[in-house]
């Protein structure tokens, strides 16, 4: 449903039915394309959200706040700059970033004492603004034209979308919530303790290693095909474990379910509030996002 | 059931534990008590493989321990440790369904069986109303005797106890060590139970092991390891001794 309402609203209206020729080759090659990435990046988002929050037992976890999607934007970026020519090169840098982001902040945060809010925040904090102010420097001394747009994608831009780009994050989301999914029960575990996790049955490191690896893939792809949208992966899992629990066998697939659906919405609003401009659907889901933050931050 | 050959278990600069040697036997019951610091619950981690030994040998019905899956262990050995706070809204039966863990398949649900456990236990530790309850809403008790639950839920025949007693009130601390006596002698269970209380190790162990520094001060039948001058040297505390009237078992009192 939310599909269909996507594709017909835009800057123009269209009627399912009944075309013009101009208005299917909107549907087809702009909007069906972008409503499509929008759905796969919603739900990449919210199921790597989900699982790293039941990994490092914290709810304010998430793929934006802990630098993982900085790091995945300036593997982007890098493979922009250096392999323009080879468009495989992003979603693979990208993936390297995140990855590289991820293990950084659980490096920083973890201590003998184990890990708490604070730490974890922190070290997201830190690990954020070091790759922000990388990525900052390198538009500033580049090549201004090249990378014209840049602080658009940044913010999280589903305006290029691609079939290509849509396969790859279709691929990528399903495998992701696939796996993860069939973690979920040790991730049940992990979620109330590590070492209670241990103790019952569960190869901890393991698991850390999938759920890492995997939201590095997912983070990675959806930041290469529409750039960093922040948020959806903290307020997509908490509506959800809301609305049904905390049981991670439901939340990691109703994350994606849920996470699809909120981006196809926050694009609708940023392609439909100003139309015909646009803005960046980044700006839309941190504009919710971040209210969010501040009440679990409280509530914690 | 679980043989200790002469573990030691480095920490940072010092042993923490050193050369511990004993046996579990089924149906069995230790206690294990001593001062703060004195190496207690490292030793009993070290029997699940969570924390690593640095030499010696741990054999789990035969096999050395190191070489048993993290699986195969929590299939025999059970923890109850103090719980953690969750910050997810975690139900007691979800909690509890957790000790079911190692016996169905990683990836899937819980089994009708499973659930007739689970709720098996939860009636045992006086919890049948607990079920939906949420964890983080319960008090510091109950929150004990739902990982109690989680423990019995498991089909673990070693119950490894860290201080189960330590927010339990009289009622329940007597009906935590029947719990735990009672799955001792009808599945051929054995247990290793640290607390700081000597009247319910002397009432409910059949060995108790005194330690200090790491190092097994001693180690044998209540009545032999609770004397005066054990109590004195380890603790450095006076105590006297007579017997418990109900019971007859030996009963400490601390002199202040």
């Amino acid at each position: 449903m939310t599909l269909v309402a996507a594709v017909s609203l835009g800057s123009e209206r269209l009627a399912l039915f009944d075309l013009s020729e101009t208005q299917a080759a909107i549907l087809f090659d702009i909007r069906l394309p972008r409503v499509l990435l929008a759905a796969c990046v919603g739900a990449s988002l919210a199921v790597a959200g989900a699982s790293l929050q039941a990994l490092l037992r914290n709810p304010l976890a998430e793929p934006y706040l802990l630098g993982v999607s900085n790091g995945a934007a300036l593997g982007t970026m890098l493979a922009f700059v250096f392999f323009e020519s080879f468009s495989f090169a992003r979603p693979v840098l990208a993936f390297a970033g995140a990855a590289i982001a991820t293990f950084a902040v659980y490096q920083m945060a973890r201590s003998r004492a184990g890990m708490n809010v604070e730490r974890l925040v922190l070290s997201g904090v830190i690990v954020t603004t070091f790759l922000s102010s990388i990525i900052v420097l390198l538009t500033s001394v580049l090549d201004a034209a090249r990378l014209r747009g840049f602080t658009f994608w940044l913010l999280g831009d589903l305006s290029q979308a691609t079939y290509d780009g849509f396969y790859l994050t279709l691929a990528a989301s399903t495998v992701g919530t696939i796996v993860l999914s069939s973690q979920a029960r040790a991730l049940n575990l992990m979620m109330v303790g590590e070492r209670d996790a241990l103790d019952f049955g569960v190869e901890v490191s393991r698991v850390r290693l999938i759920v890492f690896g995997l939201a590095s893939l997912l983070v990675g792809t959806a930041v290469a095909a529409s750039g960093s949208v922040g948020y959806v992966g903290l307020i997509v899992p908490h509506l959800v474990r809301l609305a049904i629990g905390s049981d991670n066998r439901l939340v990691v697939p109703m994350s994606a379910f849920a996470g699809a659906v909120f981006v196809v919405l926050a694009d609708l609003i940023a392609r439909t509030a100003i139309a015909p401009r646009e803005l960046p659907v980044g700006a839309i889901t941190a504009l919710v996002g971040a209210p969010v933050f501040i009440y679990l931050l409280r509530r914690n | 059931m679980l043989e200790v050959r002469d573990i030691s278990i480095k920490y940072g600069a010092g042993d923490v534990v050193r050369g511990v040697t004993f046996e579990l036997g089924e149906g069995e019951i230790i206690a294990l008590l001593g001062p703060n610091g004195a190496g207690k619950t490292t030793l009993v981690r070290s029997l699940n493989g969570t924390i690593p030994i640095t030499s010696g040998e741990i054999e789990l019905d035969g096999v050395p321990l190191r070489s048993v899956s993290r699986r195969d262990i929590a299939r025999k050995v059970a923890v109850v440790a103090q719980e953690n706070e969750t910050t997810f809204p975690v139900t007691v039966l979800e909690y509890v369904l957790a000790g079911r863990f190692a016996n169905g398949s990683a990836f899937g649900w819980e089994t009708t069986e499973d659930i007739a456990i689970a709720k098996d236990v939860l009636q045992d530790c006086d919890l049948d109303e607990y079920a939906s309850r949420l964890m983080n809403e319960l008090s510091g008790g109950e929150r004990q005797r739902v990982v109690l639950a989680r423990a019995l839920a498991t089909d673990a025949r070693v119950l490894l106890l860290d201080e189960p007693t330590a927010n339990l009130d009289l009622a329940h601390q007597a009906m935590m060590f029947q719990l735990v006596r009672r799955r001792c002698r009808d599945a051929n269970g054995s247990a290793i139970v640290i607390t700081h209380d000597l009247n319910l190790a002397a009432e409910f162990a059949d060995r108790v092991m005194l330690l200090r520094g790491g190092e097994v001060f001693a180690f044998g039948k209540p009545k032999d390891v609770l004397t005066e001058s054990n109590l004195n040297e380890v603790y450095n505390v006076q105590v006297l001794l007579d017997a418990n009237p109900a019971s007859g078992k030996v009963r400490v009192t601390t002199v202040y």
